[in-house]
């Protein structure tokens, strides 16, 4: 186990270098410091004396150890749009996200399971097929469509008049199915309730929670066909496997089979792809915020973009490496630990 | 290339592939609507009414008019016009051409990529194969589009908002193929240790063929099965990508739109009411990448019928 560990942590840690050596391949590569600090009118002699002072004609492994150093300590430099610290930015903005993906990954769990289960367990009734057709076409709709068409539809509002008016069912109809522009659609709202540090949280007031179905419904509407098809899959094969025909053998009733027996082999592999895939998420939120214009990391990230605040590009990409490489160790680590099967040294995908 | 028998067209006909294709409606479907949409795509220059890149045939008094069946509509312009008067039926069928020849083009590259490392990876083992893999796995994990993203928008900031609209088309080709490459990467190498156990490489290498030779000439045509599955999927998440990065605006600019950048140019005046700027091309989008995914779909049930996973 220790071995297994040891070798875990050190993987993360080449790939944190990598990642750190690409970002700061970017912050070397996109713009001039000097530019951004001094105007046109200083001369030559003085912008290489500041040159010179800001170590910038330093041999680049010397550039690049000062530049880890100092992220090592918490410093990725000052954002050029907001002039505060890039970590501080990330730190305002991440609860946003972090909730907007708590929010999804509560409703993929809470759907999928069951939905899975129970498409494994009854393939052949129309019900399961329908589901499983309905995923196929959320796998083909793109997030920020999701998105739009929710917008258009709880927040605009649809108008129908298709049906007569002048008839009593023609304006049942007509109002039945017209929807009221109610859901907000943008922003988290003013009702945050405040929780510690930058965390300010939309999950206990009425208002806040509002805010957070439309985005949490597009999010959760991409990564939820993926979790029905491979709880699905995962779960047929299972039942196919020995240990299940001989509890059926046995007669064991169907459900202790199916839930105790069945479901616990199932959830294995679902913990691992689900683990990575809710790190997956992250690039996710970058649309979904940009649509609602939900004051995340992904938005400020996209806007950094189009203001080349250069500084806060780069935090940006070293926070979201962090996040993917630790979530990553993180379900690695657990499926070592849930599954005795796995051979905890030298293990090969 | 025929044999003595049976022609090509004659082997096509006999085969499972063509058997099960008649039988399954859905796939037909798919075929026939995914045919005309190419088609469509690719004939946009004679099918199209008006050429939206022409600026001398737009007509700025003509914008946000809605399609036929609404009113204030003009029968001009059948699917209603845009907030800059683009005809929107111009601007979908050569929206459809950008969308595919990007999705096309990445896959070519990723294909190309992918079954490179593959084949290197899966052929030659030990550290080629530990370091390639490791590469793709870290790649995977980051997720395609977020790696796509950054790429696009270290790209975007380094040759400025004009330069890369001009060079989009390349860039966004490079950017997915480069993004997506490990997918196909992982499927040739997991064949190529199933082909390497087998006899007929044995015979190749008593035979003194170069491990170039063996690798591309023997084991790459008896791998090119599930390249083909997985490729057709991976066609429909470049055109899902695409229009991921050009939404974002990391991608095809407004006067080249493609389906995406047309959404997105919707967007914006989606709460004035004007909802078919975006609903209409997203409509499009999705169909277009539902026939594709459903293809995929019956082809992997076709080609690998051990697995059942749907």
């Amino acid at each position: 186990m220790l071995a297994f560990l040891v070798q875990r942590i050190s993987q993360a840690a080449l790939v944190m270098f990598v990642i750190s050596v690409i970002a700061f391949a970017i912050q070397d590569g996109l713009g001039d410091p000097l530019q951004e600090m001094v105007g046109m009118s200083v001369s030559q002699e003085e912008r290489e004396a500041l040159r010179e002072e800001l170590g910038l004609n330093d041999p680049m492994v010397v550039q690049y150890l000062r530049f880890a150093g100092k992220a090592i300590q918490g410093d990725l430099g000052k954002s050029y749009f907001y002039g505060k610290p890039t970590l501080t930015v990330i730190a305002e903005h991440l609860p946003a996200t972090l909730e907007l993906v708590i929010g999804a990954s509560l409703i993929i769990m809470f759907l999928s399971v069951p939905i899975g289960v129970y498409a494994a367990i009854r393939p052949q009734e129309w019900l399961a097929k329908f589901f499983m057709g309905v995923s196929t076409v959320g796998i083909s709709i793109p997030v920020f469509l999701t998105a739009i068409v929710l917008i258009q539809i709880y927040s605009i509002g649809v108008t129908v008049e298709w049906f007569p008016e002048d008839t009593g069912w023609g304006q049942w109809l007509n109002g039945a199915l017209s929807t009221e522009g109610g859901m907000p659609s943008y922003g988290r709202g003013e009702d945050l309730t405040y929780l510690f540090g930058t965390w300010n949280s939309g999950f206990f007031t009425e208002r806040g929670l509002m805010h957070l179905v439309l985005p949490c419904i597009s999010l959760a509407s991409i990564m939820l066909p993926l979790f029905i098809r491979l709880i699905r899959a995962e779960m047929m094969e299972v039942l196919q496997s020995d240990y299940i025909r001989y509890a059926r053998a046995k007669g064991l009733s169907a459900a202790r089979i199916n839930f105790l027996h069945a479901l616990k082999n199932t959830m294995l592999p679902v913990i691992t792809v689900g683990g990575v895939q809710i790190g997956i998420m992250v690039a996710y939120t970058i649309l979904t915020e940009t649509v609602f214009q939900w004051p995340g990391v992904g938005l400020m990230f996209l806007e950094a973009i189009t203001r080349s605040d250069i500084p806060l590009i780069v935090a940006y990409l070293m926070v979201v490496g962090l996040i993917f490489v630790v979530t990553n160790t993180l379900v690695d680590l657990i499926y070592g630990l849930v599954n005795p099967t796995v051979k905890l040294t030298g293990k090969k995908a | 290339m025929t044999t003595a028998t049976l022609s090509r067209w004659d082997r096509f006909r006999e085969s499972f592939l063509w058997y099960s294709f008649k039988r399954d409606k859905v796939a037909i479907a798919s075929f026939v609507v995914l045919v005309l949409m190419v088609l469509a795509a690719i004939f946009a220059p004679l099918l199209a009414p008006t050429n939206p890149y022409d600026l001398a045939q737009i007509n700025i008094m003509n914008s946000e008019l809605p399609p036929v069946g609404m009113q204030g509509a003009d029968p001009a312009f059948p699917l209603g016009t845009d907030a800059q008067g683009r005809d929107m039926l111009s601007t979908i069928l050569y929206g459809t051409r950008v969308s595919l020849l990007i999705g096309f083009g990445a896959v070519v590259l990723q294909a190309a990529l992918g079954i490179l490392f593959g084949l290197l990876a899966g052929y030659l083992g030990g550290r080629v194969d530990s370091i390639l893999m490791r590469i793709a796995d870290v790649q995977l994990s980051f997720s395609t589009l977020m790696v796509a993203i950054i790429v696009g928008a270290v790209f975007k900031a380094s040759f400025g908002n004009l330069m890369f609209g001009e060079i989009a088309i390349y860039m966004l080709i490079f950017i997915i193929g480069v993004a997506e490459w490990p997918q196909i990467a992982r499927t040739v190498r997991a064949s190529v240790l199933a082909e390497k156990k087998k006899e007929y490489v044995d015979a190749a290498k008593v035979m003194g063929f170069r491990t170039n030779r063996i690798m591309f000439r023997h084991i790459l045509p008896n791998t090119l099965s599930p390249i083909f599955v997985i490729a057709t999927v991976q066609i429909a998440n470049a055109i899902i990508s695409e229009a991921a990065l050009s939404f974002l605006g990391l991608g095809m600019p407004e006067t080249q739109p493609s389906l995406g950048s047309l959404i997105k140019s919707g967007f914006d005046y989606i709460q004035s009411g004007s909802w078919w700027i975006t609903l209409i091309p997203g409509l499009v989008l999705v169909v277009l990448v539902l026939v594709i995914n459903l293809l995929g779909d019956w082809l992997r049930d076709v080609m690998n019928p051990r697995l059942y996973k749907g």
